[in-house]
């Protein structure tokens, strides 16, 4: 079979440092990595030229490391932004060289040819290493924990009553709500449900301006891209669809499906069709045998790449970063040892990194570019249903079915806020950050969400309405509202303030008296 | 040989150990401090917290007009 279609591939660079030390950067230009089916174990995967037995084969980059055990890749330290302190620290130091490999899982054999006796000892002795490494980590990252965060934030004044209101219900979809998201607007919203429907409403006036069926139920995941013009969802055909979204009079919407077709050719993939009554005939995508990202769980639209980019995390276990004219897998990020169930990409400010939480409990941060695991997190007692980063991008939050959300900070490198309550014992299944990172809303599968104070750790307020478990929780994009999806096939957008601020702000703007209650409106 | 496989793992999983044991840290007091100055400086802009002007909040109730 002829391997079909290109991916590209960041180059690694590597040259010894006048200190003697191997420095390695990712090379701004891309070689170019042919993709298809492996000749080993005939998966689809990009393909590596390999020379086995003297002949040339192309092997997915599983079985390159099965044929190559030495082979190591040298980690890279390439960063997009100019050198931090950090860095500078870092590179300074006499270390040893990383010798780091991508975290693959490998379920074939490898051909081994030493003794079996030579294999148990290396396996025990990497095992005990594992072990002490372990052990290190846990001890590195105990010594800086010398206080909490709620010790710190003793001093900050307590959040009054948290006063909310449903301001608008969403009704229309058939079905459970799976996942939602917000238009960088600040006003439109993309839903999907299990009746295979996407809908994008007008939150202001809950008019639905697109409805677009899908050929299958279970559309996991939307996203809204960046620009507005064009919605992504996941849904398990291994297949992410684009859609594009015109507003102009003919009321069109285009349909590009991400997969790996053979002899595929984009341009043609794409279909226009013409909507009538605001709906879209359904479309096929074939070939749905596919192995990699068979699963889509979760979108994300980059916002500091270009806006033609996309991540995905997948019930295979993997992330994947696509670019969508073309179609093609950019980088794909193995680690995970179970489903990935959501991701959360870093604010445009922070750099080029995101979080991903699983059914194997941790939540893993990545570097978009090397595909490499740099930070891993392990301390939730069940599957993570949902992250997301802090405002400032120096921490992210998690929200699992332990009953538990926690905070993590990225520069301490460990969790440093639980928030939990004996009385919760249903699973978080959403979270999302107020605009300041003070304010945690966590959304439960006991049909409640519970407001966080994200400083302090204790509940704010705990809001009521939906008559079924929440799935998706977003806070809208200027921190004005959020919204709220539940298999109730409803949403709901709601807003609120804390009332101790709120007569603050009365009492400093000068009422002409001082202000005990208010009202909300 | 699944010992072959899972040496190839272990040596990966040892590999991802050493380079997360290298990572730089910082003090849980400071990281905590730099979290709560955020929150702090950007609390006036947050809506959710301190509430905006009924007349700017777009998810007002929708007032109905009297025509005349």
């Amino acid at each position: 079979m002829q391997p079909t279609d290109a991916y590209i591939q960041p180059r690694l660079l590597s040259w010894r440092s006048s200190g003697g030390k191997l420095c390695t950067k990712m090379d701004q230009t891309f070689l170019a990595i042919v993709f298809g089916p492996c000749d080993k174990c005939s998966k689809e995967k990009p393909l590596r030229p390999v020379s086995v037995k003297s002949e040339q084969r192309s092997y997915c980059s599983l079985c390159v490391e099965m044929v190559r055990p030495a082979q190591t890749r040298q980690c890279s330290s390439a960063r997009r932004k100019p050198l931090t302190k950090r860095d500078l620290v870092d590179m300074a130091r006499p270390g040893p060289e990383f010798s780091s490999k991508v975290m693959v899982k490998s379920s074939a054999a490898l051909p081994m040819a030493t003794e079996g006796l030579h294999e148990n000892e290396t396996l025990a002795s990497l095992k005990s290493e594992a072990e002490s490494l372990k052990g290190k980590l846990e001890e590195e990252r105990a010594k800086l924990h010398d206080v909490e965060l709620h010790q710190v934030a003793e001093r900050v004044e307590a959040l009054g009553q948290f006063v909310m209101k449903t301001r608008r219900t969403l009704k229309g979809h058939g079905n459970k709500v799976l996942c939602m998201d917000w238009c960088k607007d600040k006003r439109r919203i993309v839903s999907s449900s299990q009746d295979g429907k996407v809908i994008v409403w007008d939150s202001f006036t809950t008019n639905k301006e697109h409805a677009v069926t899908m050929p299958c139920t279970w559309v996991m995941a939307c996203a809204y891209a960046p620009s507005g013009c064009a919605i992504a969802c996941g849904f398990p055909l291994s297949v992410t669809a684009i859609i594009t979204l015109f507003s102009g009079l003919d009321n069109k919407c285009s349909v590009y499906p991400l997969t790996f077709e053979k002899n595929e050719n984009m341009a043609a993939k794409k279909k226009s069709v013409a909507m009538h009554t605001n709906y879209l005939s359904a479309c096929s995508f074939t070939n749905s045998d596919m192995q990699v990202n068979a699963f889509p769980t979760r979108c994300s639209p980059s916002p500091n790449w270009s806006c033609t980019q996309i991540l995905t995390a997948s019930g295979d276990g993997t992330c994947a970063l696509w670019d969508v004219e073309s179609g093609q897998l950019l980088q794909s990020f193995h680690g995970h040892g179970a489903d990935v169930l959501c991701l959360d990409l870093a604010p445009s400010e922070t750099g080029n990194t995101f979080v991903s939480g699983g059914c194997d409990k941790k939540a893993m941060v990545w570097d978009m570019r090397s595909g490499q695991c740099v930070q891993s997190f392990e301390t939730h007692d069940s599957d993570i249903n949902s992250v997301r980063y802090y405002p400032s991008g120096d921490a992210f939050a998690s929200g699992s079915d332990d009953a538990t959300c926690r905070l993590y900070d990225l520069r301490a490198d460990r969790e440093v806020a639980i928030y939990s309550k004996e009385s919760i014992i249903f699973g978080a299944s959403s979270v999302d950050f107020s605009l300041s990172g003070r304010l945690l809303f966590a959304g439960y599968n006991d049909y409640t969400i519970n407001v966080w104070d994200v400083l302090k750790g204790s509940r704010v307020s705990i809001l009521f309405g939906h008559e079924n478990r929440v799935s998706t929780l977003r806070v809208s994009p200027d921190g004005t509202a959020f919204c709220s999806g539940s298999w109730d096939h409803t949403l709901r957008v709601s807003a609120g303030r804390t009332e101790r601020f709120f007569l603050q702000l009365l009492n400093e703007r000068g009422s002409g008296g001082r202000v005990v209650r208010g009202k909300l409106l | 040989m699944s010992s072959g496989g899972s040496l190839s793992t272990m040596q990966r999983l040892v590999e991802q150990l050493k380079l997360e044991a290298a990572v730089e840290r910082i003090k849980v007091s400071q990281a905590a401090a730099e979290l709560q100055q955020y929150c702090m400086q950007n609390a006036c802009k947050d809506a959710l917290l301190v509430g905006v002007p009924t007349g700017s909040n777009p998810f007002r109730e929708p007032r109905s007009c009297a025509l005349l």
